[in-house]
């Protein structure tokens, strides 16, 4: 597709048309949450709706300043940016401000920054670098491992941190390695371990062994071309081990919350009064999410009508629980309008990074899809009940300055290299 | 293939959210009301009650204000339960049987915990109150009874069932609503229309102010007053009379069909069922299965009505034409059909015309004229049709379809339903009984009131009501409409002449009362209950009608006194003075009411649960009462003149 050589016109409007109408919609949805009282002063900027304005305001000064880089400072840089990155992450064990348990902020002024939403660009940029050395090639185990290297350290120290769901996000560097030529055997072992685990906790250890050998040694005798046998019968093994040792590590590598929140998940409590209990105290939060959202009908109760947001009913609504308000207050036209927005968005980038000519401009695209759709599956899912609780936010949308500008970092570099792809390097 | 996974994992992920949504927000979407959000606080503001007065203007029934103590489950917080027990006056295990009832109905709405608070209860509890978190005190508004009478034609008020919570939209857990006689009937006139006020909560319970500033907030709308037909005076004198028996009273004015008095004995006092001792008071009434004082004889008693209907088959003859006013029947001491005999007290050889035959209810005159109607047409299942039609157009044998809460239907058979019984072959002796009011036919007191007051207005009824007046409203039209009986106007004179001369000479005679005349028919009905399964016969019920007077007529009444042996012996004198009561105002023959009063059916009520072997009729001795109980009543009806 031919395109003005005019600089405006280089960047991909619809990706930005869609930015615009997640961060405006997402801002309309706070001041729903957080407002107090009969009368909305807009700019009370103590109330959180006020100061994501602010937030907003600068997201725009971000941007101009992201797009007016030199695209190749990215690619140059990338090495740089990591190491800083990381060691901001390192810094918080020394000055970091414990927020809720985890240790992820740093205080400036009356501000907080949360630098591991910062390291997810920064290691995208560092994976895309390192990915797109024409020396790497991810069927080398070395290179496999090296890879892994690089997302495993912002994930660990995330992990010390005490912030698990922020670090879990790392996971989804998987589909980069994958469609940057990681074997397929992974895909293979990471969906067993899967099903072993959600397995093994359903339906219980022995149901769960036998189901999986059968599989296996189905699989293995409709091949035409027979793998080895042995190898056959350690895989079986493996499984079998594995699901014997998923209730080991779910009895004691988990703490209390996070056991009830699967347990819910997975509907491993059959006691109906306990699963109600459970659903009225534990998850008291899903409980008035979901609540709320399917109060709102088809067309909603309507912008600051929502009776249970306006009750505060739903804890952390302006934050984690942001889509819940949607529901309430626009219903299902509000809430698949956002669904929609962001699965045309993230189609758009994996379009567009699969038009990039140069491999680092589109293993830095596809790691930007991976996560923003690492955080709207587990956001939204979590908030309509599909998937345990993890607190993460939903990215353009949940309010927190942090967030904010890091997702748009994320989004405007690639759209900045995007518009360059044009040229040739 | 690999740059397609993302892609399509995206794409189901979409598209599980939106199966997910559509599940949580159009398919699993129950209709967003403001009352079923727990978001919101609904306050209800009850209003007055409306007041009942009776035709002359006394008021009955009024208000007095009264304190639930509320509780919702999920709201309590641990608290002093010894304290809190007694502050209301209630022990620990009632606390937590009360407690256990309210979280199984709903651990989030408010439920009656301890109803009907006295005014020093509440002044007690209130200063503590706010120590209880999860309790909450709600005002209502209470029956204040100004009279101790009319139990059965009040009715009263008490919380709605669940199945009425259910059904109704209006009712709330613990709303009051009228559940017999008037209370029940004009519920929706007498309650008003309740405010509420609708207040945004936070997830911590706390009220943060009404909710959109209160534009749907309503106030609530007054009960309206009403008026009822019944005569207070007569209603209580009726009462006293009725002491010590069973059975039931309604008399009716003719010219209007409205219902003076109201009369089921045994009765009650209506302030019984109000306060905290209602549900104690009340499981006792419900449970007396013998006395069943919150049965209503005169409306809900289904009794062969004996010779009293004997009126209804002159009646029906003389429109059918089967007989003359003249025409003489000759008595056998009874009445020869085929190889049965009906007994009758006429000597052997006396010859009755129409008059004669109503002044001696002669057996005989009616077994004739009843045979004549069915076999008139071509045969008897025809003429049984005919019967039937004229005797319902007197309003018997069906619901009235008035503003009572509870009736019966009673039975006059037809055709149908004799084809049950005899599917074969049908002849008008089969149902003899029928001719002297015993056998099929079955009537309430009420309804035998209002054959009375069709036969005084020579032809036509307006249906029996209670309602005679709503503040603001008229009454419905059904109550002003005459229903006319499918017998002609000149049919009625030698009826009524019939029933003039059962008081001038007949059976009724002992029971004139000067200057005012009645026409009156006396009934002694056989009657039987099963003892052990044994099929035994009781003291025969003793039943009058009568209305007065005779032309002009004010008032039309039918009494009923289970057991009291023949007609005139109770329910006669008791009609009588009714009568007396209610025309002349005062009672001249005191020996009479001295009588009635010192008399009691008391020992033939307890005959059938006694165990032994008794005698009936003729075998027993009148009970007297012990002049104290009947000084007592006797005060007591002083008291009202």
């Amino acid at each position: 597709m031919y395109r003005e050589t005019n600089r405006h016109f280089k960047f991909d409007w619809i990706s930005i048309i869609i930015f615009m109408l997640l961060v405006g919609f997402g801002w309309l949805n706070i001041l729903s949450a957080s407002h107090v009282g009969e009368t909305v002063d807009y700019f009370n900027f103590s109330q959180p709706y006020g100061k994501q304005l602010i937030f907003i305001f600068l997201t725009i000064l971000l941007i101009i300043l992201i797009l007016s880089i030199d695209s190749k400072f990215y690619e140059r840089f990338s090495g740089v940016i990591y190491i800083i990155s990381m060691l901001s992450l390192v810094g918080l064990f020394i000055a970091g401000k414990n927020v809720n348990g985890a240790t992820s902020w740093y205080g400036i002024g009356g501000m907080t920054l949360q630098p591991s939403e910062f390291a997810k660009a920064a290691t995208s940029l560092a994976i895309a670098k390192f990915l797109s050395d024409l020396q790497t090639d991810l069927k080398n185990f070395k290179d496999q491992v090296k890879a892994f290297i690089i997302i495993a350290i912002p994930a660990i120290l995330i992990i010390l941190q005490n912030d698990t769901g922020s670090a879990l996000v790392y996971a989804t560097f998987f589909f980069v390695f994958y469609r940057e030529g990681l074997p397929k055997i992974y895909l293979i072992i990471a969906t067993l371990l899967a099903f072993i685990s959600i397995g093994s906790l359903k339906f219980g250890d022995i149901t769960t062994s036998i189901i999986i050998t059968l599989v296996i040694l189905g699989y293995h005798f409709t091949r035409r071309k027979k793998p080895a046998f042995i190898k056959t019968i350690l895989t079986i093994l493996a499984c079998i081990i594995l699901s014997f040792g998923v209730e080991f590590l779910y009895d004691n590598m988990l703490q209390a919350h996070q056991k009830d929140r699967i347990s819910l998940w997975l509907r491993l409590e059959n006691d109906p009064d306990k699963l109600a209990d459970m659903r009225r105290d534990i998850l008291y939060n899903l409980y008035e999410s979901e609540k709320a959202i399917s109060s709102g009908g088809i067309t909603g109760k309507g912008f600051l009508q929502g009776t249970r947001t306006t009750g505060k009913f739903v804890p952390e609504q302006h934050t984690d629980y942001i889509f819940s308000t949607v529901g309430e207050e626009w219903g299902f036209a509000g809430t698949v309008f956002v669904v929609v927005l962001f699965v045309l968005l993230l189609l758009r980038i994996l379009h567009l990074a699969e038009l990039q000519k140069s491999q680092f401009s589109r293993v830095y695209g596809y790691s930007v899809a991976s996560i923003l759709f690492f955080h709207f599956m587990i956001n939204i899912g979590m908030v309509m009940g599909l998937i345990p609780t993890i607190g993460i936010p939903l990215p353009f949308f949940s309010y927190g300055g942090s967030g904010l500008w890091a997702f748009t970092i994320l989004l405007f570099i690639f759209i900045k290299l995007d518009s360059n792809r044009i040229n040739e390097w | 293939m690999r740059q397609f996974l993302l892609f399509i994992i995206i794409i189901l992920v979409g598209l599980t959210f939106i199966a997910r949504l559509f599940y949580l927000q159009v398919y699993n979407l129950e209709e967003h009301s403001l009352f079923d959000d727990n978001a919101i606080r609904k306050v209800y503001d009850y209003p007055k009650r409306g007041f009942v007065y009776d035709r002359n203007g006394k008021l009955l029934v009024s208000n007095q204000p009264s304190y639930d103590v509320m509780v919702i489950p999920r709201e309590v917080k641990p608290l002093d339960t010894l304290e809190f027990c007694s502050l209301l006056k209630i022990d620990i295990e009632q606390f937590r049987k009360f407690y256990k009832k309210a979280y199984h109905y709903s651990p989030r709405l408010p439920s009656v915990f301890v109803p009907q608070l006295s005014k020093e209860d509440y002044a007690a509890l209130q200063e503590k109150m706010r120590k209880y978190e999860g309790f909450y005190i709600q005002k209502r508004s209470l029956r204040d009874y100004q009279t101790s009478i009319g139990a059965n034609v009040l009715g009263y008020i008490a919380e709605a069932t669940p199945y009425q919570i259910e059904t109704n939209p209006y009712y709330n857990m613990g709303d009051l609503v009228g559940k017999q006689g008037v209370e029940a009937s004009y519920e929706n006139t007498l309650r008003g229309v309740k405010g509420i006020k609708f207040i945004q909560k936070d997830r911590f319970n706390k009220n943060i102010g009404p909710y959109k500033n209160g534009v749907y907030d309503t106030i609530p709308e007054q009960g309206k007053d009403i008026t009822i037909t019944i005569d207070a005076k007569l209603q209580a004198y009726g009462e006293l009379l009725m002491q010590n028996k069973r059975g039931g009273i309604i008399a009716i004015e003719p010219s209007t069909g409205e219902i003076l008095t109201m009369i089921a004995a045994p009765t009650y006092n209506p302030n019984l069922l109000v306060g905290r001792d209602r549900s104690k008071n009340f499981t006792k009434l419900y449970n007396d299965s013998i006395a069943k004082p919150l049965f209503n004889r005169s409306l809900q008693g289904v009794y062969e009505p004996g010779s009293p209907f004997k009126l209804m088959n002159a009646l029906v003859a003389l429109q059918e034409g089967v007989i003359s006013t003249k025409e003489t029947v000759t008595c056998y001491a009874g009445y020869k059909y085929g190889s049965r005999f009906m007994k009758c007290h006429c000597r052997v050889g006396t010859r009755n015309d129409m008059i004669h035959g109503i002044q001696e209810s002669c057996n005989a005159y009616f077994a004739t004229i009843y045979r004549r109607i069915l076999d008139n047409p071509k045969n008897a299942s025809i003429g049984i049709d005919i019967w039937s039609k004229h005797v319902k157009s007197f309003g018997l044998g069906d619901f009235l379809n008035n503003d009572l809460y509870v009736g019966q239907k009673g039975r006059i058979p037809d055709r149908d339903y004799y084809k049950h019984i005899y599917p074969n072959t049908f002849y008008s002796t089969y149902t003899l009984s029928n001719a002297i009011g015993q056998g099929e036919v079955a009537t309430t007191p009420i309804q035998l009131a209002n054959m009375i007051a069709a036969i005084a207005n020579r032809g036509f009824y307006y249906t029996p009501h209670i309602i005679k007046d709503i503040k603001d409203e008229t009454i419905d039209i059904k109550y002003t409409t005459p229903n006319y009986t499918t017998i002609d106007k000149q049919h009625f004179e030698p009826v009524i002449e019939g029933m003039f001369n059962v008081y001038k000479y007949g059976t009724a005679s002992q029971l004139q009362i000067p200057g005012i005349e009645i026409c009156g028919k006396t009934g002694t009905v056989e009657n039987f209950v099963k003892i052990d399964g044994v099929k035994t016969q009781l003291t025969d019920h003793s039943i009058f009608v009568a209305f007065a007077p005779k032309d002009n007529p004010k008032i039309a009444i039918a009494v009923f006194v289970e057991n009291g042996y023949w007609g005139s012996r109770f329910a006669g004198r008791i009609a009588s003075l009714m009568i007396e009561e209610y025309i002349n105002g005062e009672i001249t023959r005191n020996d009479m009411e001295n009588w009635i009063l010192t008399h009691s059916l008391e020992n033939e009520y307890a005959k059938p649960y006694s165990g032994e072997p008794f005698k009936i009729n003729r075998g027993t001795t009148l009970q007297v009462i012990p002049t104290e109980d009947s000084n007592k009543i006797k005060k007591q009806i002083e008291a009202l003149q």
